[in-house]
């Protein structure tokens, strides 16, 4: 099955930055009602708007081998980074999930995103795959740090 | 003794479900074990809705043309179809849109009570009354039972479920049936079959005990309908509600079953056109049930073509489906349990059990199992299919869930159990 890229089961057995930390500005707590998946996820920020730089995402998950994996990509991907450099990955990964298998991923922006591609002709597994980024752009907006809108951080 | 399907047998009733035999995933033949989500459609269902609406449409009960006579007839003639197949009256079946609506429309008819639309005390709750309902429930009969409490004052209460996923009407774990069905309790609302643990619940010996103290009794019969044989007079219940699609029917069709002297004393839930019996500017009285109930333009074809499917499980025979379908349960049984990294979410044995089979695969989420399984052509359902209070109460987010049907095949089962194989491989999990 393409779907489950070793990098994905990778990430899923052994996710990166799990667990949740102290020294946060913002915590907040998704659930995908259809499953029941859940994560809480807290983010550390340094500075003032997009320049602002990611210094943590912590975060406690529960869900599938997707949604687990994805944490973990995310975490990997935006710690270190500035608001603006997260909010561009978190759009070319949304994009990608949701072409129906016509985007896949560029690694250059999204780094090991590109794992999820396969995810995007699944349109029941999207959503999955795009909780913990959900939980991460909504941590941002109440974190204050960032330009997103209310209905950017929903969507 | 009444025995599983023929394989010839098996063929015929095949035959009726074209849907059975398409393929999926790249020519993958489908094995459809989600029937409990929504079972297939009856071909002579579909054909039957499909006359009704070229030969005969029209309004129901209104016009005083022909087409609109056989349209009445043709509806009026499924509500007799359906009031036979549980043993009750015709004017005690109510067609709704689902079993959902089915249940508000009872719970509504104690709070619009309250409101002072009718006066009668059994269907008056407040501060100090009770609900009771159970661990097991469905949401569509948990949280409108929820919302009365709120808008009433009235206490909820829920039967707990033992380990083995049976109701804890002995208070093994809390407190037991005794202690919570009470002179305090008017309503208790439980369902026949759990939709996750498969689990028979006993309707009979629940209904007596509620009856003893006064308390009405709501039966959510889903998961039963279209398994085994119901009759609502035996069971001794005072509502029942099920849902056209689960049981080969079409959707946009419901049925509450009400004993025709309760529906009588009830304020209407829905109001509008066809359920008035006078109206003024000031005030409007209510037609008597069932049509006091069926306000606006009804689902005529659905429930029709509900009248249709039906007529098919009566000849097929409940008694066959039933030892059909426990036959494929206890082989499903028996394959799951010799898988060790498989956890069965309800009771292990084919006893005062169907065909409803949750699992959880150890270490591997449902959502992951469901994906193996449907890239080889297998459909289950994966999630908390509705009942998170009951995954809650067995430590687990989501199972695995197969559901039996009249029209799956021993073939299929094997099917199943071999597709489910590849999980360990796919995930690294120890067998």
């Amino acid at each position: 099955m393409d779907l489950y890229q070793e990098l994905i089961l990778e990430h899923s057995k052994r996710p990166h930055h799990a667990g949740l930390r102290d020294g946060f500005d913002a915590e907040v707590h998704h659930v995908n009602p259809t499953c029941g998946d859940e994560v809480t996820l807290r983010v550390h920020v340094d500075g003032e708007g997009d320049d602002a730089v990611i210094r943590d995402v912590s975060y406690d998950a529960l869900g599938c081998s997707i949604s687990m994996a994805s944490a973990s990509v995310l975490a990997d991907e935006v710690i270190g980074h500035t608001v603006a450099e997260a909010l561009t990955t978190h759009e070319a990964m949304r994009a990608m999930l949701t072409s129906k298998g016509a985007d896949p991923g560029d690694e250059d922006v999204i780094g090991d995103g590109v794992a999820f591609a396969g995810v995007s002709k699944y349109p029941a597994r999207v959503k999955c795959a795009l909780l913990g980024w959900m939980a991460f752009t909504d941590a941002l907006h109440q974190a204050g740090v960032t330009s997103v809108s209310k209905e950017e951080a929903a969507r | 003794m009444t025995t599983a399907f023929e394989p010839q047998e098996l063929a015929r009733i095949r035959a009726g479900f074209p849907i059975l035999s398409r393929t999926v995933r790249d020519g993958k033949p489908l094995v459809y074990l989600d029937s409990g989500a929504t079972s297939q459609r009856h071909a002579g269902a579909l054909a039957t809705m499909r006359a009704f609406d070229e030969e005969v449409n029209a309004a129901v009960h209104r016009g005083a043309h022909q087409l609109s006579e056989e349209a009445t007839d043709a509806y009026e003639g499924a509500r007799a179809k359906v009031a036979g197949f549980v043993g009750g009256a015709e004017d005690e079946v109510v067609f709704t849109k689902n079993a959902t609506e089915s249940l508000n429309l009872v719970a509504y008819a104690f709070s619009n009570s309250v409101a002072g639309q009718a006066k009668d005390p059994r269907l008056t709750l407040g501060e100090g009354d009770e609900i009771l309902i159970t661990e097991m429930e469905h949401h569509a009969n948990l949280v409108p039972w929820q919302e009365l409490a709120r808008r009433t004052g009235a206490t909820l209460r829920w039967i707990g479920v033992t380990d083995e996923g049976r109701l804890d009407l002995a208070g093994q774990h809390g407190p037991g049936l005794a202690d919570l069905l009470t002179e305090r309790t008017k309503v208790f609302a439980f369902t026949h079959v759990s939709n996750v643990l498969g689990t028979v619940n006993p309707v009979r010996e629940l209904a007596e005990a509620a009856r003893a103290v006064g308390a009405l009794t709501v039966l959510d019969a889903c998961q039963s309908a279209p398994h085994l044989p119901l009759d609502v007079a035996d069971l001794g219940v005072d509502f029942a509600a099920f849902s056209g699609h689960k049981m080969y029917g079409p959707t946009g069709v419901g049925v509450l079953w009400g004993r025709g002297e309760l529906l009588a004393a009830m304020p209407p839930f829905i109001t509008g056109g066809s359920m008035i019996e006078t109206v003024r500017m000031e005030a409007t009285t209510y037609a008597a049930p069932p049509q006091r109930f069926e306000a606006g333009s009804p689902n005529a074809a659905q429930a029709v073509g509900l009248g249709a499917a039906v007529d098919w499980l009566g000849e097929l025979g409940l008694d066959r489906v039933t030892a059909h379908e426990h036959a494929l349960t206890e082989q499903l049984l028996a394959g799951l349990a010799e898988r060790p990294w498989v956890r069965v979410v309800g009771p292990a044995e084919a006893v005062d059990r169907v065909g409803a089979v949750a699992f959880d695969v150890e270490g591997v989420h449902a959502h992951d199992v469901g994906q193996v399984l449907d890239d080889q052509g297998v459909a289950v359902r994966v999630g908390h299919h509705c009942a998170w209070p009951l995954h809650r109460r067995f430590g687990v987010t989501a199972t695995t869930r197969a559901s039996l049907a009249a029209y799956n095949t021993p073939q299929e089962v094997d099917a199943m159990l071999s597709a489910l194989d590849r999980v360990p491989d796919i995930f690294g999990v120890a067998v």
